[in-house]
Parts: structure tokens; C-alpha cells; sequence
């Protein structure tokens, strides 16, 4: 930011400026350029199918008839259910990392907490294969029979299934949550604490403070994952089971958009479905983008609502305390 | 962010791949099925020691992309485990010849604490897949398997959820027997299946057979030899039930050779003949009959000279069955039509 304020212009910095300038249009420019690609191949889909193609649920390579609901379905209830569990995990890592950790065991807890996002997502789907998918076969089984006969928990005990994906989609998320969220905690100004403490506010009643200041970045913390839950593919086909079919049940085998995808796309050899599929993965780009978008902007408010706001003594602290 | 370091990673992989290249002479390049995929690199590598200066390349990248590829013509060579559909045959921009190189078998797995070996007819998989048979103690399966006493459990069904040459083979075997098969499934290397779990790839369908108690799925004969899984046996068309093996498959395409179409294009499932494993097939080459590049066609022909005769000795420890020496000899007067000047 100060590059840009200081205005030196000078030739080397004009260059510079172009420089970089160009580089960061050309990642837009790639962007924009998938995005094309994908419209202009999937052409003969969103000729053939229109809007039904997202209403039907009839997947049949064979007949030619292409439904996408059942993905969107289950890439849409794997990823909600996923943030659902993970959200509180990951605000309670945050508040404990910023909040309440003895200092010198915060970097290291950082580290550990950042160290999940580094793992491959192969593993993950084989931690998922080995240990979550017996682990939620014994869960079922041990579902009590008046709740396994809701619609949410019906079904044959297979451990494969949406809750597992859901599973490992909220480990694989929690990293990234908990470190946005715990930056955002970290801006909240140390003035609104201790206008809360000096108020004669217990340190819950300041921590709640504090996410309530920071709501609107926590919230964008929280469709960060969204954006990556969304488009997580290897290791949520290796334990959803990839049935195409809509179903409530946490334990019922559903597929998602970005595993058909890797699934069916090598061996597509008709125009048709290999254009259908591109349709899915268009979608699936848009959605994500959106989310992205959406999330950076809210982040992106917060951190403006601090710099904004250098004497927060002045602003209304009450609010949450 | 993803797309762009996987176009990253993927034009490091083509430099990789392309980078041997140089040291040879002459580099020809092939992509298709995955199934084959063992046995075709053993086959460009004994090959590239007897003609140092030929390099053959394959990309298993599956039937259909290798069908994709052939006819946008930027591979030489194709290879399919179905045979290419007449659309498929009419968007190519030349006549493609379809090569039999080796057979493979395709068989039922499963998970059961019985210390019989099942065995299964063709409609009482058909009805499982169907979802039609959906307990263990249903009295077909009974039928198929006097005296064994099976437990009262729900059947799972497991099948690929990847596009496959196996699904292909498994689906062509079902629609032979069961016309209601044929009409709500179908035969492709994707299908839209009515019941079950899909798991990538054999080691993923073998993954979740192990895992799921009461499960039933099918993986390649080589898939299942390699790992000892252990399968049952499925009913031939003469009544019997017969363990795939390799001598079991190598029958099954015997029993074709009197039949056999002149482009072999032919699906030897569900074959006549003594101790002849079912669900059989062939894995094809594709070769344009008319190559620009003649120097290349040269060699190619060369190449499946050899393949169908001394390279037929590496398949069965590979666990392909070779082909009988009726097709072999069907094949040679067939190769000799690619031009080669």
C-alpha cells in the first residue's frame, strides 16, 4: 500500500508497476480464458438440455440422457453438513490461539493447525478409506432405531457414504477456517478489549465481544472453506460411494460435481457426455468463484472496518458486551 | 489458483514424458485403455531392445480418450477394450483396423464369511446388479449353490465409478443374458447403474469389496490373481461353472475363431465351449488402414508381427491370456492391408 502512496515516479518504478501489472492481468486472463474454453465446449449440452439438465436426475451415459441435480445435490450437502462440523472447531481453535493459548505455545499450535492444509487430499481419502469409513459403519450400527428410521439417518450400515465424505471435508477445512478466523480475532482492536474489560466484563463475555466485532470476517473465514469444500475431488471420491441418486440420508453412498468429473471424463468418448460433463465443471467453476469472491470480500470489509476506525473508543463498544 | 498449477503440472509431465524421445531415432506415439497398459510398456520395451532406435510411446489415458485421440489423429495408435461404435467409426477421418492383441477376464469378488467358493449364473448377476436380488439366501443364489449354507444378509453391490473397459466387459457378459439388462443398463464403459457403490479403479472396487461384509463386486482376473482376492466362478453357456484362469479365457476366444468377423470387432462373452470362462474379451490395437506417415505404419506392422507371435509369451505371467493361434492366424493376412508405402 505505501508503494502505491508514495507515488515515485520514476522511470524504474513505472516499469516495475507495469511489470507486475501485467503478470496479475495474466492470472485473470486465465481465468477468464478456462471459463470460455468450458462455455464453447459445452456447447452441445446447454443446446440439447437447457435448464433441465440441472433439474433432471437421470445420469445415463449409455441412452444419452444427462441430469445433473443428483451432483449439485450431493456436492452441495457434503459441503454444508462438512462446514456445519467444522465451524465450531475451527472458531475454537481461532479463540484459543488468539485469545486464550499461553503465548509460547501459540506459533508452534499455529504451525500444527496449519500443517492439516499441507497434506495431500490422496491421504486424506485413504485416512478416510481406513479409518473414518469403519469408524461410521460402527456409528451406524450403533444408531438407535428410532432415529434410523428418520430419512437423515436411514439406510444398510456401509460407512461409505455422505456423512464420511463430510468427515473429511470438515478436516480438511478446519485449517483454513481457523486461520482466517484467528487473523480476524487479531484485528480486532486490543482497545475494544480493554474498553470491554474496563466495562467489568468477564473474559467470556470479551471473547464473544470480539467475535462479535469480527462477524462479518469470521463469516468469510467460514466460506473460505465453503469455496474449498465445494471443489475437493480425490478425497471425497474415495469415500462417498458415487451413486447419483438424492437422498436426506447422512449415511446413503451420493456423488459429487467435481468427482463425476474424475471419474467419467477419460473414458467420454461421445460428444455428448464429454460436453455435459464440461457443463459440470463450468458450473462448478462459477460456484466456487463466487464463493471465493464473496468470502475475500467480506475478509477483505473487516480488515477496512479496522483501518477505518483508529480510535474504536469512539464507536459504539457496548453492542456486544 | 487449482487449474493453474494443474496446467503447470501437466506441461511438466508432457516435457518429461517427451524428453526420453530424444535419445531414439524414431518416436511413435499411442494412448488409449488402461487395461492393457502392463503388458503393452513390457511390449514397446522389449521391443525398443531388439530396435534401439524405435520408441513407443503409450499413454493409458482410457478406451475412450485413445478413440478421442486416434481420430483427431494426434496419436499413430489408438487402444480400446470395446470395439469402436459405428458412430465412432464414421468420425474418424480415415478406415481404422481393429487388432486383438491380448484377452482378459473380468471376475465376480466378494465378501462373505463362507469357507465355500460361490458360484454364480448369468442371471443371478444380472439380478444383483439390477438390485432385483438383494439378500445372500435368495433362492436363485441358493440354486446356483447346493448344499452351501448362506447367511441371511443384504447383498452389496460394488461396480467402477470410473469409465471403464472392465464395466464394458461386465455389462456386454449381463446384457447377453438378460434382456432386461440390455434395456435399463446397457453396455459402455460408463453406465447409469441401478444399485450399488462405485469405487475408482480395480484397487478401489477390491478396496471397498474387503471393507464392506456382504459386499459383491467385479475386478479384472490380473487384479484379482495379483492381490489374492478370492472369486467365484460364473455358468458358460454349456451349463458349467468355470474359475476364470488363463487357459479358461484363451478357450473362450478359440471358440470364436470360427465366427470371427473380418474386422474383429466381436464381443466373445457368454462363449460356447467346454471349460470356456464367460466373461472374456479381447483388448484391441487401432491402426488406420491408410497412414500419412508411411515410415511409421512400417514399423507399427512390424511391431504387431512380432507382438502376435514372440510378444504372446509375455502375457501370461502379465495375467493375460494369449490368443489362440486361429486368430493370430487370422491376423497376419489382415495386418498386411495397412499400407506401408
Amino acid at each position: 500500500m505505501g508503494l502505491f502512496r508514495a507515488r515515485t515516479r520514476t522511470d524504474e518504478s513505472r516499469f516495475f508497476r507495469l511489470g507486475v501489472g501485467s503478470v496479475a492481468f495474466l492470472t485473470i486472463a486465465v481465468v477468464v480464458g478456462i471459463a470460455l474454453v468450458m462455455v464453447q465446449e459445452s456447447r452441445l449440452s446447454i443446446q440439447k438440455f437447457g435448464w433441465s439438465f440441472w433439474r433432471t436426475t437421470r445420469w445415463d451415459p449409455v441412452a444419452g440422457e444427462f441430469g445433473a441435480l443428483p451432483f449439485l445435490w450431493g456436492t452441495l450437502f457434503s459441503s454444508f453438513l462438512a462446514l456445519l462440523l467444522a465451524t465450531p472447531i475451527a472458531l475454537g481453535i481461532a479463540v484459543f490461539l488468539s485469545e486464550l493459548a499461553p503465548f509460547r505455545w501459540r506459533r508452534p499450535l499455529v504451525f500444527l493447525t496449519e500443517l492439516l492444509a499441507a497434506i495431500p487430499s490422496v491421504v486424506y481419502g485413504m485416512w478416510g478409506i481406513f479409518v473414518l469409513v469403519p469408524f461410521v459403519r460402527a456409528l451406524q450400527l450403533h444408531t438407535p432405531a428410532w432415529l434410523a428410521a428418520t430419512p437423515f439417518f436411514k439406510g444398510p450400515p456401509l460407512g461409505i457414504g455422505l456423512l464420511a465424505a463430510s468427515l473429511v471435508l470438515a478436516v480438511m477445512v478446519i485449517p483454513f477456517s481457523a486461520s482466517v478466523a484467528r487473523e480476524i480475532l487479531k484485528s480486532v482492536p486490543f482497545t475494544q478489549r480493554e474498553a470491554a474489560y474496563a466495562l467489568g466484563a468477564t473474559r467470556w463475555e470479551a471473547i464473544r465481544m470480539a467475535l462479535y466485532y469480527g462477524r462479518t470476517g469470521i463469516m468469510g473465514a467460514i466460506m473460505l472453506g465453503l469455496g474449498r469444500a465445494l471443489g475437493e475431488t480425490i478425497a471425497v471420491t474415495m469415500v462417498i460411494g458415487n451413486n447419483p441418486q438424492i437422498s436426506l440420508s447422512l449415511y446413503a453412498p451420493q456423488y459429487t460435481m467435481a468427482s463425476v468429473i474424475a471419474n467419467e471424463f477419460t473414458e467420454a468418448a461421445d460428444n455428448l457426455y464429454l460436453n455435459a460433463l464440461v457443463e459440470i465443471g463450468l458450473v462448478l467453476l462459477i460456484v466456487t468463484v463466487l464463493i471465493n469472491a464473496l468470502s475475500r470480500l467480506l475478509i477483505w470489509r473487516m480488515s477496512r472496518v479496522r483501518t477505518a476506525t483508529p480510535q474504536p473508543a469512539a464507536s459504539p463498544v457496548a453492542a456486544g458486551a | 489458483m487449482r487449474i493453474a498449477r494443474f496446467l503447470l503440472a501437466a506441461t511438466l509431465l508432457v516435457a518429461g514424458t517427451a524428453l526420453p524421445a530424444f535419445a531414439a531415432n524414431l518416436q511413435i506415439d499411442g494412448a488409449g485403455a488402461t487395461f492393457p497398459y502392463p503388458i503393452y510398456s513390457k511390449w514397446f520395451a522389449e521391443y525398443n531392445k531388439l530396435h534401439p532406435d524405435i520408441q513407443i510411446n503409450y499413454q493409458s489415458i482410457g478406451s475412450g480418450g485413445g478413440i478421442r485421440q486416434l481420430t483427431n489423429q494426434t496419436v499413430f495408435f489408438g487402444a480400446s477394450d470395446g470395439p469402436m461404435t459405428p458412430e465412432q467409426m464414421l468420425a474418424a477421418p480415415g478406415k481404422i483396423f481393429h487388432f486383438p492383441t491380448v484377452l482378459g477376464a473380468v471376475v465376480p469378488v466378494y465378501n462373505l464369511e463362507i469357507q465355500d467358493e460361490l458360484k454364480f449364473s448369468g442371471e443371478t448377476l444380472a439380478n444383483i446388479v439390477l438390485g432385483k436380488i438383494t439378500r445372500w439366501n435368495d433362492p436363485a443364489l441358493a440354486k446356483d449353490n447346493p448344499g452351501v449354507a448362506l447367511p441371511d444378509g443384504e447383498i452389496t453391490f460394488v461396480h467402477r465409478s470410473d469409465g471403464s473397459g472392465t464395466s464394458y466387459i461386465w455389462c456386454d457378459y449381463l446384457s447377453k443374458i438378460s434382456p432386461e439388462y440390455k434395456k435399463t443398463v446397457g453396455v459402455a464403459t460408463s453406465v447409469n447403474w441401478p444399485v450399488g457403490l462405485g469405487g475408482k479403479g480395480n484397487e478401489g472396487v477390491a478396496g471397498l469389496v474387503k471393507q464392506t461384509p456382504g459386499s459383491l463386486g467385479y475386478v479384472e482376473l490380473i487384479y484379482a490373481l495379483h492381490n489374492q482376492i478370492p472369486y467365484g466362478s460364473v455358468k458358460s453357456l454349456d451349463g458349467e461353472f468355470v474359475k476364470a484362469s488363463v487357459e479358461a479365457v484363451t478357450a473362450a476366444a478359440g471358440s470364436a475363431t470360427g465366427k470371427m468377423p473380418a474386422d474383429f470387432r466381436v464381443s466373445i462373452t457368454n462363449a460356447p465351449g467346454k471349460g470356456v470362462y464367460p466373461i472374456s474379451s479381447f483388448t484391441w490395437l487401432l491402426l488406420y488402414e491408410n497412414p500419412k506417415d508411411k515410415q511409421r505404419s512400417k514399423i507399427m506392422v512390424d511391431f504387431m508381427k512380432w507382438a502376435l507371435s514372440e510378444g504372446q509369451k509375455f502375457a501370461p505371467e502379465l495375467g493375460y491370456a494369449p490368443l489362440p493361434k486361429g486368430v493370430v492366424d487370422l491376423e497376419l493376412p489382415a495386418l498386411a492391408k495397412v499400407k506401408v508405402k
